[in-house]
């Protein structure tokens, strides 16, 4: 099939960008969306000119590193997909495609369509760990955890840290990040004795990156490619007000 | 950071001070209703609160305390989350806000400006001096005819018809603004969302229609001096 795309452009931080429209001639169907944009690379090294630069590394859905909005969704919008597990099967022949990077205050522009994401790691800093020896290794079961919080935990942690809830939500917050990171930890024995000041410091460090503030749209749910629920912003809040009981 | 700066905290303030609100337009409405008892209920009821004296203004300046922190902190919230959105994008798909979700802030400050009006016309009688309970003869108990006053108020399309848009603009702001305080509070497990957003829009259509039963039951001549 053919498709005509509408790219953004920026050379730089500093640079204003524009969307440029390139042609993607016989794509195939069963090529994933970023296979196709490396054929439209190709064509544009070959003809002398700069390559669409955009994020990636696993392209099995994995990593989080891909973050690109197609036609106004990220991830282009199909259920619990990465960019890169998004197949050209689910586009039509004479389609027109709107790629974006993601656009948020805390998520600058580096070039096109790779942004910096470093503010989610600025929040997974202030608090998302466990402080605990790490000399001996322990007995695999000294810590009992329930079955019903283990599973907790790991739905949780299944974030992959990509920021798609970040370029979904109207407000460019990123609570469904943090949230799902206090929610993992505060699901486990090993997370509780710090559950206070993690609250806190994640919370504090959200806003100081410059992200919005949770205003309850759950566009984040609708828009992680892993379906992480907007419950964990739920419990963030409730381990928030348990941080200001004495 | 202090609660009143951090993103959880103001979020909680907004909660706090948007139900202790909701809870206030579900009493007034109750107290409302009581036109339907005609000038007994109504006149009985406005006297009763009068009577209360130094209370009726403790509980004005607490109302007052609680609407204002609540639109601080609205504004502060809105303008912070626009300061932190780009809105660049050519091509942007919404699929789980919703337009009550999207208009908090436009509804709020209709509501603020409803709220603004609405005790300059009922409380301190100014915008319809010649239809004000202060104008009018008392009642045959010798009681204000606050009666009187809500009904040749409401004969009149304009004043009706701002009261219902205000009403609608209070559908849309509860309809997203019930649930959301419910989320905020923490009482979410996942599968409850949908359900508790069901009962916001319930809760907020049953607001909507309680409060423009008045005014068009008034303005059909179903209620009437
Ligand atoms: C009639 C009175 C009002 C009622 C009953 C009411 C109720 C509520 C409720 C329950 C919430 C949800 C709180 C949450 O959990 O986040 C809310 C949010 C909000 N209200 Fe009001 N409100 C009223 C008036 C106003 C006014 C006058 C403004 C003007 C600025 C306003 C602006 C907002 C905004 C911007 C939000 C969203 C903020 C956020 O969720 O963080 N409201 N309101
Ligand atoms: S919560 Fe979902 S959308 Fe947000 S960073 Fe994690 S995986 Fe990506
Ligand atoms: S490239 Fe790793 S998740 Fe898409």
């Amino acid at each position: 099939m053919n498709l005509t795309l509408y790219v953004w452009r920026q050379k730089g931080p500093k640079d204003l960008g524009k969307l440029e429209q390139y042609e993607a001639p016989n794509v195939s169907p069963d090529q994933s969306f970023l296979e196709m944009l490396d054929d439209v690379n190709e064509v544009l090294i070959k003809t002398g000119k700069d390559p669409i630069a955009f994020d990636h590394d696993c392209r099995e859905g994995i990593c989080g590193m891909c973050s690109t909005v197609v036609n106004g969704r990220p991830h282009g919008g199909q259920d619990r997909t990465t960019v890169c597990q998004l197949h050209m099967r689910t586009f039509k022949d004479g389609d027109s495609i709107y790629i974006e990077p993601w656009k948020a205050k805390a998520f600058p522009i580096v070039k096109d369509l790779v942004v910096d994401r470093s503010a989610l790691d600025a929040i997974q800093n202030a608090g998302g760990y466990t402080s605990c020896h790490t000399g001996g290794v322990p007995d695999a079961n000294a810590v009992m955890i329930s079955q019903p919080a283990a599973e907790y935990a790991m739905d949780a942690a299944e974030c992959i840290g990509c920021g798609a809830c970040v370029a979904g939500c109207p407000n460019s917050s990123a609570m469904l990040f943090t949230g799902n990171k206090v929610a993992q930890l505060a699901a486990l024995p090993q997370g509780r004795p710090e559950a206070k000041a993690r609250v806190k410091a994640m919370t504090e460090a959200l806003k100081e990156c410059g992200f919005g503030n949770c205003t309850n749209h759950y566009e984040c749910q609708a828009a992680c490619p892993k379906g992480i629920d907007v419950k964990f912003i739920a419990k963030l809040n409730r381990e928030y007000i348990k941080s200001l009981l004495p | 950071m202090q609660f009143t700066q951090s993103t959880v905290g103001r979020k909680i303030l907004m909660a706090v001070t948007g139900l202790i609100l909701i809870s206030f337009i579900c009493v007034h409405l109750l107290g409302n209703s009581s036109v339907y008892w005609g000038a007994d209920g109504i006149n009985a009821y406005a006297k009763h609160l009068h009577d209360l004296g130094p209370l009726v203004w403790i509980f004005r300046l607490f109302m007052l305390a609680v609407f204002g922190l609540h639109i601080l902190f609205g504004i502060q919230l809105t303008l912070e989350n626009r300061a932190a959105t780009p809105g660049n994008y050519a091509v942007k798909r919404l699929v789980r806000a919703n337009f009550a979700s999207e208009t908090m802030i436009v509804s709020g400050l209709v509501l603020l400006a409803f709220v603004v009006y609405h005790i300059l016309h009922f409380t301190m009688h100014l915008t319809n001096p010649e239809i004000s309970a202060s104008h009018l003869p008392v009642d045959a108990l010798s009681r204000p005819d606050v009666f009187t006053m809500v009904v040749l108020s409401f004969q009149k399309f304009l004043i009706s018809l701002i009261y219902v848009a205000a009403m609608v603009f209070l559908f849309l702001h509860v309809s997203h603004g019930f649930q959301s305080f419910i989320q905020t509070f923490g009482f979410n497990n996942g599968p409850s969302l949908h359900i508790l957003e069901k009962v916001s829009k319930g809760f907020a259509l049953v607001l909507l229609f309680g409060y423009i039963s008045i005014p068009i039951l008034i303005i059909f001549g179903i209620v009437k001096i």
